[in-house]
């Protein structure tokens, strides 16, 4: 008896000990990535880096033309897909008894796990073949992997939002519908910038859409229909190049986009907290 | 009622009925666009591999040659299977400790803990494709080449699957990169799932004496299915990552590789690697039919997973609530 229970016991220290190596090991490969990425990134960061387009081999350069590129790029990605977005996230947070609103949760969270790559190709047969390689072509992937996103952080902060301060400005005898757009998106205004800067980090890392939809393009932007420059896109150009220069800027480019996306997330954090304090 | 309202009333009513009704359609035509995407994707997919799906029909599938240059005959067997192989490894590797971190996250860390180690996970999900690509060339495969690989072949090389000369890139470096990769998903939907197990349940156990470990075995059996869910969204992951694998998998179309040290393809990389490179339209065309091809494959992974995942919610909580 007193034996079996010490074999029990014995079992639940080692679990504990599995379990916490666990996350260790998960852990581990995060850490490399990281130090890595700011060891040899930084090496690759100085003022040309900031003001210079991508170099020919072997000549100095820097990811300007790439950084431009890319905001261009995300913030025509963001015209098309955050109205869309918050529009569908409004539908599913206040008419939720409607018919529709189920298919529509589970097409979104369907459509949220669909191969970038997938979404890429579409636009590529949509738009690219029809006006060739082109940042709207970029664009319009980057918004549809935005829409599901930006759509269910609406809907889950418009649902934070207390019922009584609907009923409260609809017994005042506003109109629902602006009772929807000055009140309640007004509460929920911390939850919509969230979604879309939580979008907005996603997008920003995708390089596979933008591959079949815009190619690379090593000078400036030079027009809607034309490709432009983009980070990410170019890690995977400069890593797969044979030239130290190029390789050198792979590392400052990916510096430069996790610090972009950490930015983001720790602003979210700061933008979150209340909900979980 | 007709006569208490007067006729002015009434057309500042519907007026006022009219405006949230458009309302109502515009947000209502908006949260369609989705669903009208997801058709249109099917629709122009299908558009674009009509060359392809003319001439191989589902041949496609079957075959095993990869010909733009001469024959021009396409087959995407070998791609599926890379595909398949691929993610399997994956599932292998982070599956016990995608577990094990969602265990640790809702049974034993305290709160406070919970949050910072949630912020950690979620870091990870954040990182880009494409930076684990890079990762992976500069850092990960001289490591595995020189301090993994050569012990893994000293002790298991008399297996086929881990003899042949050994690249560095190949097979198992995909596999294990992608298990990194499908971590966050696997372990934070496991630990919701785990999170929605009632109290009772545990409440019962401890009562009976069990210790920590065995409460856990009970919350682990209660949460099966929504587990399995979590796996198949992980897998759908897997399945559609692209630029990681295509920086790391070697890139070559053969039907089998001569061990899981050897070169090889899937669906996504073959896309990302020779799209902007291909010529021909019937390249093209076969191209688009491999990502047609994934999309259906991973449509029908995402549609299982989800159904899972939201079934077991809405059951645990169900029973909760009783």
């Amino acid at each position: 008896m007193m034996d079996n229970y010490r074999i029990r016991k014995i079992k639940d220290r080692l679990m504990r000990i599995l379990l916490w190596s666990s996350l260790i090991i998960a852990m581990i490969p995060l850490f490399s990535i990281l130090l890595d990425v700011f060891i040899n990134g930084a090496r690759a960061i100085n003022i040309d880096f900031f003001l210079l387009p991508t170099p020919t081999v072997g000549e100095k350069g820097g990811i300007a033309n790439a950084i431009q590129g890319t905001l261009i790029t995300l913030g025509l990605a963001s015209i098309i897909g955050v109205p869309i977005g918050i529009m569908s996230g409004i539908f599913l947070s206040e008419y939720h008894d409607s018919k529709l609103s189920q298919p529509v949760r589970f097409i979104n969270d369907v459509l949220s796990g669909f191969p970038s790559i997938v979404v890429g190709i579409f636009g590529y047969v949509l738009i690219a073949s029809v006006i060739g390689f082109s940042v709207i072509a970029a664009a319009f992937s980057l918004a549809i992997i935005m829409i599901p996103i930006v759509t269910r952080t609406t809907e889950e902060s418009l649902r934070m939002v207390p019922v009584a301060i609907r009923e409260a400005a609809l017994a005042l005898g506003i109109r629902r519908w602006k009772t929807i757009i000055f009140i309640v998106l007004k509460g929920g205004r911390k939850g919509i910038v969230t979604g879309v800067l939580l979008a907005l980090a996603r997008i920003a890392g995708e390089s596979a859409p933008v591959l079949v939809t815009m190619g690379y393009w090593r000078w400036w932007f030079s027009g809607l229909n034309r490709p432009a420059s983009n980070l990410a896109l170019n890690i995977y150009l400069f890593a797969i190049s044979p030239f130290e220069n190029w390789r050198t800027l792979a590392w400052g480019s990916a510096l430069f986009l996790i610090l972009m996306i950490l930015g983001i997330s720790i602003l979210i954090r700061v933008l979150t907290r209340g909900k979980y304090e | 009622m007709k006569s208490t309202a007067s006729f002015s009333k009434i057309a500042y009513l519907k007026a006022k009925i009219k405006g949230d009704e458009i309302f109502r359609l515009v947000s209502a035509f908006f949260a369609l666009t989705t669903l009208l995407i997801v058709v249109l994707m099917v629709y122009e997919l299908t558009r674009g591999s009509w060359l392809s799906l003319q001439k191989f029909g589902l041949g496609f599938i079957t075959g095993t040659t990869w010909d733009p240059v001469f024959t021009l005959n396409f087959g995407a067997l070998p791609l599926i299977l890379g595909t398949l192989t691929t993610s399997a490894i994956a599932l292998a590797i982070s599956v016990p400790i995608s577990i094990g971190i969602g265990l640790l996250l809702s049974e034993y860390i305290s709160k406070r803990l919970e949050f910072f180690v949630s912020f950690i996970v979620e870091l990870l999900a954040a990182i880009p494709s494409v930076v684990y690509g890079l990762w992976g060339i500069f850092v990960l495969i001289p490591f595995l080449r020189n301090n993994v690989y050569p012990y893994i072949q000293a002790v298991l090389g008399s297996l086929p699957l881990f003899s042949g000369p050994i690249y560095g890139g190949g097979v198992l470096t995909a596999g294990i990169v992608l298990a990194i990769m499908i971590i966050p998903i696997i372990s934070s939907v496991s630990r919701e799932v785990f999170s929605a197990v009632p109290l009772s349940q545990r409440e019962a156990i401890i009562s009976l004496g069990a210790t920590k470990w065995e409460t856990c075995k009970i919350v682990m059996s209660y949460a099966k299915s929504g587990v399995i869910g979590a796996i198949t969204l992980g897998l759908g992951r897997a399945i559609g990552e692209t630029m990681a694998v295509t920086m790391l998998i070697g890139n070559k179309f053969k039907v089998l590789p001569s061990s899981l040290f050897d070169a090889w393809y899937t669906m996504a990389a073959i896309i990302a690697n020779e799209f902007t490179e291909a010529t021909s339209d019937i390249y093209v065309s076969a191209l688009i039919n491999v990502g047609l091809t994934l999309f259906l494959i991973s449509l029908m992974v995402n549609v299982i997973a989800r159904l899972i995942v939201w079934r077991t919610l809405r059951l645990v909580k169900g029973v909760s609530r009783g």
